[in-house]
C-alpha cells in the first residue's frame, strides 16, 4: 500500500512504460504455461498451478513499481518525521542578533548568490529536516514539524524555484518550523538557526511565521533573534515590517480544508454587515452593539456559543441570542464582514471571510495587509481606522452597489489565488521576492490583481498612449502582387500622387515569374522596392519588412485602382488620429446566423461595419509583428493553406488586442469585387462567401471569443457633401465613382 | 521416470522463474538508472510516511481567538502617540485627523511670508501651486495641512539659499505644534562629504516631501518622495513628452547611454567611477568626466584624460533622443535631474541608486516604467537591457510618457500629487486605488469623491473586461422645446432634465408637451456654468446637453449616441469650431468659420460622459467658472479644454442634417446671444485665458467627422438606418 502511494507520486510519465513491461512479462509467462501443458499433460495441472501461483505472486511483487527506485532512495523516502537526525544544541551555542530594522534588499541581501539568469528565477534551497534538541534532550519546539509547514516545503520543493544544489541557491529555507511562535523555545530556536551550515548571519534565509509574539504584549514580528534573515510574517505592523525586505503573509486558516464554500455570485446578501469574531475587545463590542441598535437587521453580531462545550464543535458554531449559526457558512450570507484586530494584528478570520466572498472591513491600525506589496486591497476590502468604527455603517453604505459586487468577486479571487493553501501562500511569497531580485521581469499590477475572468476579457492595448503621430514621416505602401502587371502599374501611378507617401514596396509573390525590368516600371518620386518572396503565401503581405521604416503601412492590392489620391491622403490623416486601429476603405460585417447557429460574413450594403478589407487599409507596422509572430493558434497556416481570409485574420487580431473597432473611411465605391480576386472562374461569388463565413467561425473558435466590434459610423472629411466651395475643401475628390 | 519428469519440469519452471526475475530485475534496474540519468529530480522534501499525522501549526480555537481581545484600544492609541514619534511617525500617530473632518475639508494653509524673507525660485513655484490649488485656504483655523513660508528646499549648509536658525524660527510659530499636520518640502539635504538625510533642524512630526529619500529613513505611509526638479521646471502645463510615435522596431540608435560627472572621491563615487566599464563605444555609450568642482585635478586618476576626451565627442541631448535606455545612477544624493530628463525624453531609465525611495512610490508602479538595476550588479546591466523584448520596450516607453505627463511635467503637478496622496490617506475610504493612479489619464484627473468605482469613469472601459453599460435607448420624437426661454435641456437616454435658467418661473407641469420619459426641472440659478454642475438627477453615464433653440432629429441623436458609445471619454457633438495660433497678435484665435478641421464642438448639442460634470465643477478653479458666469459665455469652450486636456485627443463631430442655428429666428424671441459681435471677441479672450490657466493649449485638431456608414451613398434610402439625416 505504501508502495502504491509512492508510485502515485512518481508522476504519470512512467505509467506507459510499466504497461509495456507487464505485457512482456505475461507473454513469457503464458508461453511457459503452454509449453508446460503440452509437455506434461493434464496430470500435472495441480502441481503446476501451485508453481504458477507462486510465480505470479513473486512476479507481481517484483514488477510492482517499487523496483524503479534504487533501494537506498526507497528507504530514504519512506521515512517518518521521527527518523530525522537528531541534533543536540550545546548550551553555549551562539545566538543570532535580533532582526535589524534597517535591513533592505541592497544592504542585508547577498544578490550575487542569485546571479543573472535568463529565466529570471531565483533558486531556493531547503535544508534537510533535523530534530533539534537542547543539551538535556528537550526539543526546541513542542509541535516539531507541523502539517502546514510540511505542505509549504513540499510545495516549494515541487516548484520551479527549487534546487537541491546548495551552492547554486539564492534563497535558503530552514526546515525549522517557526509558523507559530507559541510552540517555540525562543532561545533554542535561535541557536538552532545559527547552527545551520549556510546561516552566515542569516543572509538570504527566509523564515515563515504566521503567529508572532506571545502574551502579554504580542509583538507583531517573530521574537526569535534571526540576524539578517528575511521574514515572511503574518501580522506585521508598520513598525516591524521592513518595507521591501520582509513579506507580509496571511494567517492560514485550516478551516478551508474542512469546509468547502462554493463560490457565490456577487450580489446583495441577507445581511449587510456581519461580525463573526469571538475575541473582540469589550469597547469595540459595545460600539458594534450600538451600531446594531441603530441599523437593526442589516447587522448581525455573532459571538461564541456559551452553552456548547469547548472543542472542535464550538469552533464551527456562532451564536446570537441563543440562535446558533454555522461558521464559516454564515459568512456567505453577508456583504461585508468585520475583521477587527485582536491582541494579534493578523487574523485567520480574514482568510475565512475572503473565502466566503464577503468583503472584509479591516479595522486594525498599523496592520500591513497580506501581500500588500503587490495586491491592491482597496479593490477587495474596506480599511477603516479603528477610531472610525462608529462611522462604519455610513462609510459602507456610501459604496456603490456595483463596486461592492466587484469587491466580493475580488475578495474571493484573492483567496483562491493567494490564501487558499500553504502552497499558494508559499509561492506568492517567493514570487514577490523574485520580483524584487529581478524587478525588470516582475509581474504587473494586472497580473497580480485581475481575476481570470477580467484577464480574459479585458484588453491592454500595446499602443495605449493617446498619440497623434506627426504627418511628416508619411506612410509606406505595400502592394501585394502576383502577375497583373498592368493593373499593378496603374495602382503604383495612382498611389505615387499621394503627398504623404514615403516609400513603395511591391511584394512580388510569383516565384515562377520575375518582376519586369526596372526600366519598365512607372517613374515615381519616392523610393520603390520590389521584394521577391520564397513562397506564394498571403501572409507575406503582413511581414514586418525592414524596408518599412514608417509607422503607418498602407496595404493595397494590385487591382485597387479606383481610390483617388485625396481618398488615400484622407485615409492617412484619419489613421494618424487612430494609430492603433485598422483604417480601411471597403467595410464588411459579421452577423450571427440564428438559424445555423454560427457566424456569417456579410458584404452587402449594411448600416454597420466590423471589419475593413486589407485590400486597401492603413495600419500600424506593429501589427505586422503581431500577425507574423504572435498570431494565435494555427490561423496563419490556415490562411496560407486556404489562400483566403488574411484580412479577416488581421481584423480579428487587431480588434482582439485593442478592443476597438476598425474605422471605415469615405463612402462606398464600386470596388472591382475585391473579394473575388480569382475571378477567372476559379471561385464563384457564392462559394467565396461561404468560405469567408467559415473563416470567421474558425477564427472565433481559435480566439475563443468574438473580438470584432460593430459600429455604425465611418469617417468623412469635415466638409464632405457640405454646401461649401469645393476648391476650399482639403479633400474635394472623395466618393467619386 | 515420472518423478524425473516432475523434477525436470519443476527445475525448468524454477529456471524460467529465476531467469525472468533477474532479467526483469536487471531491466528494471537499467531503466531506473536511465531515468535517473535523464535528470529525474530526486524528490527533495520527503513525502513523510506520517505526514497525515503531523500536528496543525495552531489549533482552531487558538486561531480564532487570535490571542484574545488584547489591550484596551483607547489606551493603546494613547500609548502609541507617546512611543511612535519622530523617526517612527505614521499617520496614525503623528497626524491629527480631527483637523480634517468632513468631506470637503482638506484645506491647506501657507504661513504668510515674513519681511525680508528670500524664497528661492523653486519654492516660490511650490507655494504658488498650493495657493492656486483648490485646497488652499487663508484661514489657519480651517486648515488640515500647513506649509511653511520659509524656504526649506535647500538644506545644504554650503548653499547660498540655506536658511539658518530654522529651529528657533519654527519654534516661534504658534501653529507649529511639533510639526503635526505640516508638510516640509525639501530637495537637498546634508552636505559634503556624506550628504546625509539631515535637514539641519528638527522636523518633528511633520510630513517630509523630500527628494532623494532613502528607504531606511523613509517613514512608510507618512513621508512622500518627490522627484528632484530644476529651478527651470515650469510652473504649469509643462512640456509634453518627447515621444510622438511608436516606431517599430522600437530600438533606437543607442541601446544604453550615460553622460555625466564622475566623482573622484566621496559618497557616490563608487558607482560613477565604475560606469566606464560598460562603455563599448557602439551601442552602449557611457561617458564620464572628471571635470567638476574646483580641485578635481588634485584627485585626478589615470583614466581622467582619456575619459574627458571621449566625453566631448557626444552630445547629451543627441544621446537622449537616440537612446533606448538611459542610465540614471545616483549622484552625491540618491536622486538626480537625469531621472526626470530621461522620463520626459522617453528614454527608459535604468536606475542605479540603491536604497532610493522612488518618487511617489506610494502610488506609482515604477517597475512598469523603469528598469530597476542594482549598483552592485552594474556589469549585468547591458545583458539585462538587451534581454528586454520589443513589446516590453514599447510598453515601458509609453509608460514613461504617461507618468511624465500625469505627475511630473510641472511643479503644479508635483505639488498637487503630493497633496492628493496625503488627502487619500486622510479620507482612506474615499481614495483612489492603485489602478486609478497608474492608468491613463492619471490620478490627478480622477476625483474619488465622484466615485471609487472604476466602471463609473469613462476611461477604463477597455481594462475592466466589460463593455460600457449601455443605457436603454428610447426613440424620442422631436423635442418640442423651443418655447422655453433661456433654458438648457439635458437628455439622458430615458430621462430629461431641464435646467431652468430664467427669472420667470417654469411653466406648470401640465403645459409641458407629453413625454414618455421622466422630466425633471431644476433651477439653474441663472448661471451659465450651472449647465455643467453635477446633478444628482443624472443617473446614466451619457449626457446629451442641448440648448433650448437646438432642433435635432431623433435619428441624429440616436446616431450621435451610438458614436459616443465607442468614444465615451470624448465629447461627441455636431457644430464644430476651431482655434488657431495668430502669429501677428501672438495669441490664440477662435473661429466659427467653416474650416477643414476643428478642435471644439459646441455643447449646445453634444454627448459626453457624466463624469465631466464633476470635473468641471471640482477640478477647474472657481475663477474660470466665475468668468463663465460673468460673461454668460464660453462654458462650451471651457468644457472642450477640459476634456481635451484629459484625453489629449480632439472631440468628435458627427453628421448633422443641416447647419446649426440656421433656422429662422422665431418671431418675438430675443436675438440669440451668439449673433452679438461682442460675444465673439469674448470667446477669443476666453480661449487665451483658459490656455494660460492650463499652461498649454490642450485643444487638438481633427480632420474628419463621423457619418453613418451609408451616408449619402448611392443606394436605396430604404436600406439606410439614418435616412432622416439626408433629407433637406
Amino acid at each position: 500500500m505504501c508502495a502504491s502511494v509512492k508510485y502515485g507520486s512518481r508522476g504519470p510519465a512512467l505509467i506507459p512504460r510499466m504497461k509495456t513491461k507487464y505485457r512482456i512479462y505475461y507473454i513469457t509467462l503464458f508461453s511457459v504455461v503452454l509449453l508446460g501443458l503440452i509437455a506434461t499433460g493434464i496430470y500435472y495441472i495441480t502441481l503446476f498451478s501451485v508453481v504458477l501461483l507462486g510465480l505470479i505472486a513473486t512476479g507481481m511483487f517484483q514488477f510492482w513499481p517499487h523496483s524503479i527506485e534504487s533501494s537506498a532512495e526507497w528507504s530514504l523516502d519512506r521515512r517518518s518525521v521521527h527518523d530525522a537526525p537528531l541534533v543536540r544544541i550545546p548550551m553555549s551555542s551562539p545566538i543570532p542578533e535580533r532582526g535589524d530594522l534597517s535591513c533592505r534588499m541592497h544592504t542585508c541581501f547577498d544578490v550575487y548568490r542569485c546571479g543573472y539568469n535568463p529565466k529570471n528565477k531565483i533558486k531556493v534551497y531547503i535544508y534537510p529536516l533535523q530534530r533539534f534538541v537542547d543539551e538535556v534532550g528537550v526539543p526546541i519546539s513542542s509541535t516539531g514539524l507541523s502539517r502546514e509547514y510540511n505542505d509549504l516545503l513540499s510545495a516549494i520543493s515541487d516548484s520551479d524555484f527549487y534546487t537541491d544544489d546548495v551552492s547554486r541557491a539564492c534563497l535558503f529555507i530552514p526546515s525549522i518550523d517557526v509558523l507559530n511562535q507559541n510552540s517555540l523555545r525562543i532561545r533554542e530556536t535561535a541557536q538552532a538557526l545559527a547552527m545551520l551550515p549556510r546561516w552566515d548571519k542569516g543572509m538570504n534565509h527566509l523564515l515563515f511565521n504566521m503567529l508572532p509574539g506571545g502574551p502579554p504584549d504580542y509583538n507583531t514580528a517573530l521574537d526569535v533573534p534571526r540576524d539578517r534573515a528575511l521574514l515572511a510574517g503574518g501580522g506585521f505592523s508598520t513598525w516591524t515590517y521592513r518595507q521591501g525586505y520582509d513579506v507580509s503573509i496571511p494567517v492560514y486558516s485550516p478551516l478551508s480544508v474542512e469546509v468547502d464554500l462554493p463560490e457565490r455570485q456577487p450580489g446583495p446578501r441577507r445581511y449587510f454587515i456581519l461580525s463573526s469574531q469571538t475575541a473582540i475587545h469589550r469597547e469595540y463590542r459595545v460600539e458594534l452593539e450600538r451600531l446594531k441598535e441603530e441599523n437593526g437587521e442589516a447587522l448581525l453580531l455573532l459571538d461564541k456559543c456559551s452553552n456548547l462545550s469547548q472543542g472542535l464543535a464550538s469552533v464551527r458554531k456562532r451564536c446570537y441570542k441563543g440562535q446558533v449559526y454555522d461558521y464559516p457558512q454564515i459568512l456567505q450570507e453577508s456583504s461585508f464582514c468585520v475583521v477587527l484586530r485582536g491582541a494579534r494584528l493578523g487574523q485567520a478570520t480574514l482568510s475565512d471571510v475572503l473565502q466566503a466572498g464577503c468583503v472584509p472591513v479591516i479595522m486594525a491600525d498599523s496592520y500591513i495587509l497580506p501581500f500588500s506589496e503587490v495586491l491592491d486591497w482597496k479593490r477587495a476590502s474596506v480599511v477603516i481606522p479603528e477610531e472610525k468604527l462608529p462611522e462604519m455603517y455610513t462609510i459602507l453604505k456610501s459604496i456603490p452597489h456595483r463596486q461592492v459586487e466587484e469587491m466580493q468577486r475580488q475578495a474571493r479571487w484573492f483567496w483562491e489565488a493567494y490564501f487558499s493553501s500553504m502552497k499558494a501562500i508559499g509561492m506568492t511569497t517567493l514570487q514577490i521576492i523574485n520580483d524584487r531580485i529581478y524587478p525588470y521581469a516582475a509581474l504587473t499590477y494586472e497580473e497580480w490583481n485581475n481575476p481570470p475572468v477580467v484577464k480574459w476579457t479585458s484588453v491592454n492595448s500595446p499602443l495605449f498612449l493617446p498619440l497623434i503621430p506627426p504627418r511628416s514621416p508619411g506612410f509606406t505602401a505595400v502592394v501585394l502582387t502576383y502577375d497583373r502587371i498592368e493593373s499593378l502599374f496603374r495602382v503604383i501611378t495612382e498611389i505615387s500622387k499621394v503627398p504623404s507617401l514615403a516609400k513603395l514596396l511591391v511584394v512580388w509573390n510569383n516565384q515562377n515569374k520575375s518582376p519586369p525590368e526596372e526600366s519598365l516600371w512607372p517613374k515615381v518620386a519616392v523610393p520603390l522596392k520590389v521584394l521577391r518572396t520564397k513562397e506564394n503565401k498571403l501572409s507575406n503581405r503582413f511581414f514586418p519588412f525592414d524596408e518599412i521604416e514608417t509607422e503607418a503601412v498602407l496595404a493595397i492590392d494590385d487591382d485597387i485602382i479606383m481610390l483617388t489620391s485625396d481618398e488615400l491622403q484622407f485615409g492617412y490623416e484619419v489613421w494618424r488620429e487612430f494609430p492603433d486601429r485598422l483604417v480601411g476603405y471597403p467595410g464588411r460585417l459579421h452577423l450571427w446566423d440564428h438559424e445555423m447557429g454560427k457566424w456569417k460574413y456579410e458584404s452587402e450594403w449594411t448600416n454597420e461595419v466590423s471589419m475593413v478589407l486589407t485590400g486597401a487599409a492603413f495600419y500600424h507596422k506593429y501589427f505586422n509583428y503581431l500577425y507574423t509572430y504572435k498570431m494565435p493558434g494555427d490561423i496563419k497556416n490556415w490562411v496560407d493553406a486556404h489562400m483566403n481570409c488574411e484580412d479577416i485574420a488581421m481584423n480579428f487580431l487587431v480588434a482582439n488586442i485593442t478592443g476597438k473597432a476598425p474605422i471605415k473611411v469615405t463612402p462606398r465605391k464600386k470596388f472591382k469585387c475585391p473579394e473575388c480576386t480569382a475571378i477567372d472562374g476559379l471561385s464563384l461569388d457564392q462559394t467565396h462567401m461561404v468560405e469567408r463565413s467559415e473563416c470567421i467561425n474558425k477564427f472565433a473558435s481559435v480566439f475563443a471569443t468574438m473580438p470584432l466590434k460593430v459600429v455604425e459610423h465611418r469617417a468623412d472629411p469635415v466638409l464632405y457633401k457640405d454646401d461649401f466651395p469645393e476648391k476650399l475643401k482639403s479633400f474635394p475628390n472623395i466618393g467619386s465613382l | 521416470m515420472q518423478a524425473r519428469k516432475k523434477y525436470v519440469l519443476l527445475g525448468l519452471c524454477t529456471c524460467c522463474w529465476l531467469l525472468l526475475y533477474y532479467w526483469g530485475g536487471l531491466q528494471e534496474r537499467l531503466l531506473g538508472l536511465l531515468t535517473h540519468r535523464r535528470g529525474e529530480v530526486v524528490r527533495p522534501w520527503p513525502n513523510w510516511l506520517d505526514r497525515d499525522l503531523l500536528p496543525g501549526y495552531a489549533d482552531q480555537a487558538e486561531l480564532q481567538n487570535a490571542g484574545g481581545p488584547g489591550d484596551s484600544p483607547r489606551q493603546r492609541r494613547q500609548s502609541w502617540a507617546g512611543i511612535y514619534k519622530d523617526s517612527r511617525c505614521r499617520m496614525d500617530t503623528c497626524f491629527d485627523f480631527a483637523r480634517c473632518q468632513g468631506q470637503s475639508s482638506f484645506r491647506v494653509y501657507i504661513y504668510p511670508p515674513e519681511k525680508g524673507e528670500r524664497v528661492s525660485e523653486s519654492y516660490r513655484k511650490i507655494l504658488t501651486s498650493v495657493v492656486e490649488s483648490r485646497y488652499f485656504t487663508s484661514d489657519p483655523r480651517e486648515a488640515c495641512l500647513f506649509v511653511l513660508g520659509i524656504d526649506t528646499l535647500d538644506r545644504d549648509q554650503l548653499s547660498t539659499q540655506f536658511v539658518p536658525n530654522m529651529d528657533e524660527r519654527i519654534r516661534g510659530y504658534p501653529l507649529w505644534n511639533d510639526g503635526r499636520n505640516h508638510v516640509i518640502f525639501n530637495l537637498y539635504s546634508g552636505t559634503w562629504p556624506n550628504y546625509t538625510e539631515d535637514l539641519g533642524f528638527n522636523v518633528g512630526q511633520a510630513i517630509l516631501a523630500k527628494a532623494s529619500l532613502n528607504t531606511e529613513h523613509f517613514r512608510p505611509g507618512f513621508d512622500i518622495s518627490i522627484p528632484l526638479f530644476s529651478k527651470e521646471h515650469p510652473q504649469k502645463g509643462g512640456e509634453r513628452g518627447w515621444l510622438v510615435r511608436n516606431t517599430v522596431p522600437p530600438r533606437r540608435k543607442y541601446l544604453l547611454m550615460f553622460k555625466g560627472k564622475r566623482y573622484l572621491t566621496g559618497i557616490g563615487s563608487d558607482t560613477r567611477n565604475a560606469l566606464h566599464h560598460i562603455h563599448n563605444g557602439k551601442d552602449i555609450v557611457s561617458l564620464t568626466t572628471c571635470r567638476h568642482g574646483k580641485d578635481w585635478e588634485k584627485h585626478k586618476d589615470a583614466r581622467c584624460d582619456h575619459d574627458n576626451q571621449e566625453y566631448e565627442r557626444f552630445d547629451y541631448q543627441e544621446l537622449l533622443h537616440n537612446s533606448t535606455f538611459c542610465l540614471v545612477p545616483r549622484g552625491r544624493r540618491l536622486g538626480s535631474f537625469r531621472f526626470l530628463e530621461s522620463l520626459q525624453a522617453a528614454c527608459i531609465p535604468v536606475l542605479l541608486s540603491n536604497g532610493w525611495e522612488l518618487p511617489f512610490s506610494d502610488v506609482i508602479q515604477w517597475n512598469q516604467a523603469v528598469i530597476e538595476g542594482d549598483e552592485r550588479l552594474l556589469l549585468q546591466v547591458p545583458s539585462t537591457v538587451r534581454a528586454v523584448g520589443t513589446d516590453r520596450v514599447l510598453a515601458l516607453r509609453q509608460r514613461t510618457q504617461m507618468l511624465w505627463e500625469a505627475y511630473f511635467s510641472s511643479v503644479d503637478k508635483i505639488v498637487l500629487t503630493t497633496l492628493e496622496i496625503i488627502k487619500d490617506r486622510v479620507n482612506s475610504h474615499i481614495s483612489r486605488n492603485k489602478f486609478m493612479w497608474n492608468a491613463l489619464p492619471g490620478g490627478l484627473l480622477v476625483l474619488p469623491e465622484y466615485s471609487t468605482h472604476l466602471a463609473h469613469y469613462p476611461f477604463y472601459y477597455l481594462n475592466l473586461g466589460k463593455p460600457v453599460q449601455k443605457p436603454t435607448r428610447r426613440h424620442l420624437n422631436q423635442f418640442g422645446v423651443h418655447a422655453v426661454i433661456v433654458c438648457v435641456l439635458v437628455w439622458v437616454s430615458c430621462q430629461i432634465i431641464i435646467l431652468w435658467n430664467s427669472e420667470k418661473p417654469p411653466p406648470h407641469r401640465s403645459k409641458w408637451p407629453p413625454m414618455p420619459v421622466p422630466l425633471i426641472i431644476t433651477d439653474g440659478r441663472r448661471k451659465t456654468s450651472s449647465r455643467f454642475l453635477p446633478n444628482a438627477a443624472i443617473e446614466t453615464e451619457a449626457v446629451l446637453s442641448l440648448d433650448e433653440d437646438t432642433v435635432l432629429l431623433t435619428s441624429e441623436i440616436n446616431f450621435a449616441f451610438h458614436v459616443w458609445q465607442s468614444f465615451p471619454e470624448r465629447i461627441v457633438g455636431y457644430p464644430p469650431r476651431s482655434h488657431f495660433w495668430d502669429p501677428v497678435k501672438k495669441a490664440w484665435g477662435y473661429t466659427s468659420k467653416w474650416t477643414n478641421e476643428y478642435s471644439i464642438v459646441l455643447t449646445g448639442a453634444a454627448f459626453y460622459h457624466r463624469y465631466y460634470h464633476h470635473l468641471f465643477s471640482h477640478y477647474l478653479p472657481s475663477s474660470l467658472r466665475a468668468l463663465v458666469d460673468r460673461t454668460s459665455n464660453c462654458e462650451d469652450i471651457l468644457m472642450n479644454f477640459l476634456v481635451s486636456s484629459v484625453t489629449h485627443l480632439p472631440p468628435i463631430k458627427v453628421a448633422q442634417r443641416k447647419q446649426y442655428k440656421e433656422m429662422p429666428i422665431l418671431q418675438g424671441t430675443k436675438m440669440a446671444p451668439w449673433a452679438n459681435p461682442e460675444h465673439f471677441t469674448q470667446r477669443q479672450e476666453c480661449v487665451n485665458t483658459f490656455a494660460s490657466w492650463f499652461g498649454y493649449m490642450p485643444l487638438v485638431h481633427s480632420q474628419f467627422r463621423l457619418d453613418p456608414v451609408l451616408f449619402k451613398d448611392h443606394v436605396s434610402v430604404l436600406r439606410k438606418r439614418y435616412k432622416d439625416l439626408e433629407r433637406v
